[in-house]
């Protein structure tokens, strides 16, 4: 008996699969509404990224629709959930560029998602724009080829090492320098490969540990025995708001370089405010901007959300306007369409800075080193690309 | 017994009918591109759960490490295949990957199945995370945590189909085989077992060396699917999400592996608009399935046509009796 309610509950929710499939068409190129496509990790292991970057497109197209939306058309928003997970992105890019319709997707919010939703909307032919994905190999094939319907918002990591070098040479004057970064991890030997290739200085050691480490001590006695002017740190604001801490507390005074993995408040909750002095990280925003548009951006995402935004959502929310721009500029909103005007796209003004696309897809933005004193932002400095 | 005996026969119908069936639908329309992205990743799942079946199910020993085998068919496929991207590749990195596969089970297996308890558990829970940590410090060959991209879109769902066939069909002959019965001899009582002159570890062995081929198998169909593979992917929690398949769909039962991966697969799409609550709402069902039925969809039963015929059989010789009568 039971045997046959779980057959007959399976056949049943295999015939409502079907008909769902049957009743959804192909509204691309609908007049009345623009439809775009979120995708973000909003439950799993990365989910605090997802959350943050979803927040701010919501926001962002509340606020179109508010003013009118695109062209007069209002925006319809599809949102789904990654789980954090490569499969479910290739998944739900799919839903979203075939079964919804959607113009153009926003997301995911790290590398390893968009590298897997990239088969996907090529196959369907839909732009896809991720806010925050900054590996290097993200917009580009196993060839060398530009992947035609991907685009990030975010500089890439081999940006952020080039850099963190030149700033460390002109800004910190620098001789020396100790690499400290996580090594099993692609984001750190990315970054401290073009570090070390752009820095004029000498490179005097190069130490390791592993992600789910927590006492440094050992290698950092080792660090202060070394000479050197300069320690950076390519690593997330877990081990770094750590390193930062047991560092000072050594006596360890040297200035603390690090990527945009340090972008979080964690990192001072960790690390002790008073610890966190002397260190300076690659920011995609900086939260003391006086332009009017980033603390419009602040003031509306406190009100909605009750806390303040971070560059992942300021990335995201860029990432939404640059799709606007886009379909203003094609005025059409075909999914193809679309495509080709957000290769063609220049001279976006964006709460992450003003920037065009390079024939990689990739931005062309300066990056933004915020230093941190007493826990506190105290400065930022541009350091624009070559 | 012949191999065109009814039973089997049935089972033909009923796989050409299922193939037919997804194929009609496909045609229609009905089965659109994200769909068949659901279908594939259920017939992947099919292929894991139908696997880890034959080791928990069948020889009563746990292996938490399901994800480790199938990330070695997978780096072996995508790595082949981006050296030939046609189906020769394809076909060298699935029999690349479960050779190794296997190697790597036998290796771990003969040590540990000579114990009794559960000491595969956690020797397959090590041995996952040596292969994903091996992977990630291959240098350029796997392209550490970045993982390999661009891999050739091969995969059909075709191919899933025919190679989800081919596994059950092997899966239940050995189910039903000799060395089956020892198998799960094994299971029921291991002194008992030896007792009768049954190789125990032996049996343990094929059954966990099996169970490594296909998951292999599954991950090379993964690999050249989604084209983008990374260590991640195959981690403790993808192992977790292969047991409570086979948990859900009944420790033993093949066919309970079937409809599970399917209904699970099923299920994840009917959630996927609710975002963040979906993880509850499949929560909820998990706990309510173990709730209401704690051996699974199936428990240790199967789908049995034979047994439906001969009940048929039965009761129509009972009628022709009453007649003569």
């Amino acid at each position: 008996m039971k045997k046959w309610v779980a057959g007959v509950t399976a056949m049943t929710a295999l015939v409502l699969a079907g008909c769902e499939a049957g009743d959804v068409e192909n509204q691309t190129g609908d007049e009345g509404s623009v439809k775009l496509g979120s995708m973000f990790e909003l439950t799993g292991a990365v989910s605090a990224y997802g959350n943050a970057e979803a927040n701010a497109v919501s926001l962002a197209i509340d606020e179109i629709n508010e003013e009118g939306g695109i062209d007069g058309k209002t925006i319809e928003l599809f949102e789904y959930d990654t789980k954090s997970e490569d499969t479910e992105a290739a998944s739900v890019a799919t839903k979203l560029a075939t079964q919804d319709g959607v113009s153009a997707i926003i997301g995911p919010a790290t590398s390893g998602a968009t590298k897997s939703a990239i088969p996907s909307v090529n196959r369907a032919e839909v732009p896809l724009v991720s806010p925050s994905a900054t590996d290097d190999t993200v917009t580009i094939d196993g060839n060398g080829d530009v992947q035609p319907f991907a685009y990030r918002i975010g500089f890439q990591d081999s940006f952020q090492g080039v850099s963190l070098a030149k700033f460390a040479e002109t800004e910190l004057d620098a001789q020396t320098a100790i690499i400290l970064g996580d090594n099993s991890s692609d984001y750190a030997t990315g970054l401290s490969a073009t570090f070390k290739e752009n820095f004029s200085g000498e490179v005097v050691g190069e130490e390791n540990f592993t992600a789910d480490e927590s006492d440094f001590s050992a290698v950092l006695t080792r660090i202060k025995n070394e000479d050197f002017d300069v320690l950076f740190v390519p690593g997330y604001y877990e081990q770094a708001g750590l390193i930062i801490k047991q560092a000072r507390e050594m006596g360890i005074e040297q200035p603390i370089l690090g990527p945009d993995g340090f972008g979080n408040d964690t990192l001072i909750d960790l690390a002790g405010a008073g610890n966190v002095s002397d260190v300076y990280y690659t920011s995609h925003f900086s939260v003391n901007s006086e332009d009017p548009k980033v603390q419009g951006f602040i003031e509306s995402y406190e009100e909605t959300y009750g806390s303040e935004p971070d560059m992942f959502s300021a990335l995201a929310y860029d990432a939404v306007f640059v799709v606007k721009q886009a379909i203003e500029e094609a005025g059409d909103n075909a999914p193809t369409a679309v495509n080709d005007a957000l290769a063609e796209l220049s001279d976006f003004e964006g709460i992450t800075g003003a920037f065009s696309f390079d024939e990689n897809h990739n931005p062309i933005k300066s990056v933004t080193i915020v230093e941190l004193q007493d826990g506190e932002e105290v400065n930022t400095t541009e350091v624009s690309p070559k | 017994m012949r191999i065109l005996n009814k039973t089997n026969g049935i089972w033909m119908i009923l796989i050409v009918l299922s193939f037919g069936l997804l194929q009609g639908a496909i045609l229609l329309g009905l089965i659109d591109a994200f769909y068949e992205i659901t279908l594939v990743t259920i017939l992947i799942n099919m292929i894991l759960a139908i696997g880890l079946n034959v080791i928990i199910g069948f020889s009563g020993q746990f292996s938490l490490g399901h994800a480790g085998f199938m990330a070695i068919g997978a780096y072996a496929t995508g790595i082949l295949t981006k050296q030939f991207p046609n189906y020769g590749g394809m076909a060298a990195g699935i029999v690349v990957g479960g050779i190794i596969a296997g190697i790597v089970a036998l290796i771990v297996g003969i040590p540990t199945l000579r114990l009794k308890g559960d000491y595969l558990a956690i020797a397959t829970l090590g041995v996952a995370e040596i292969i994903r940590i091996i992977i990630l410090n291959m240098g350029d060959l796997t392209n550490g945590a970045a993982g390999l991209s661009g891999i050739p879109y091969l995969s059909t769902w075709y191919i899933g189909f025919f190679l989800a066939v081919v596994v059950l069909i092997f899966a239940a002959n050995y189910k039903y085989s000799s060395v089956g019965r020892a198998t799960i001899s094994v299971r029921e009582d291991e002194i008992a077992a030896e007792s009768l002159g049954i190789h125990t570890t032996r049996y343990k062995t094929i059954a966990f060396v099996m169970g490594a081929v296909t998951a292999a198998i599954a991950g090379s169909i993964h690999a050249t699917y989604f084209s983008v593979i990374s260590p991640d992917q195959f981690n403790f929690m993808k192992s977790i999400d292969i047991l409570i398949i086979v948990v859900f769909g009944g420790i033993g039962s093949l066919t309970g592996s079937v409809i599970a991966a399917t209904v699970l697969g099923v299920l994840n799409v009917f959630l996927q608009p609710f975002g963040s609550f979906r993880m509850i709402l499949y929560a909820i069902a998990l706990i309510s399935i173990m709730i209401f039925k704690p051996s699974g969809l199936m428990g240790t039963k199967e789908l049995n046509i034979s047994s439906f015929i001969r009940k048929k059989d039965k009761s129509e010789n009972k009628k022709r009796e009453e007649k003569v009568r």
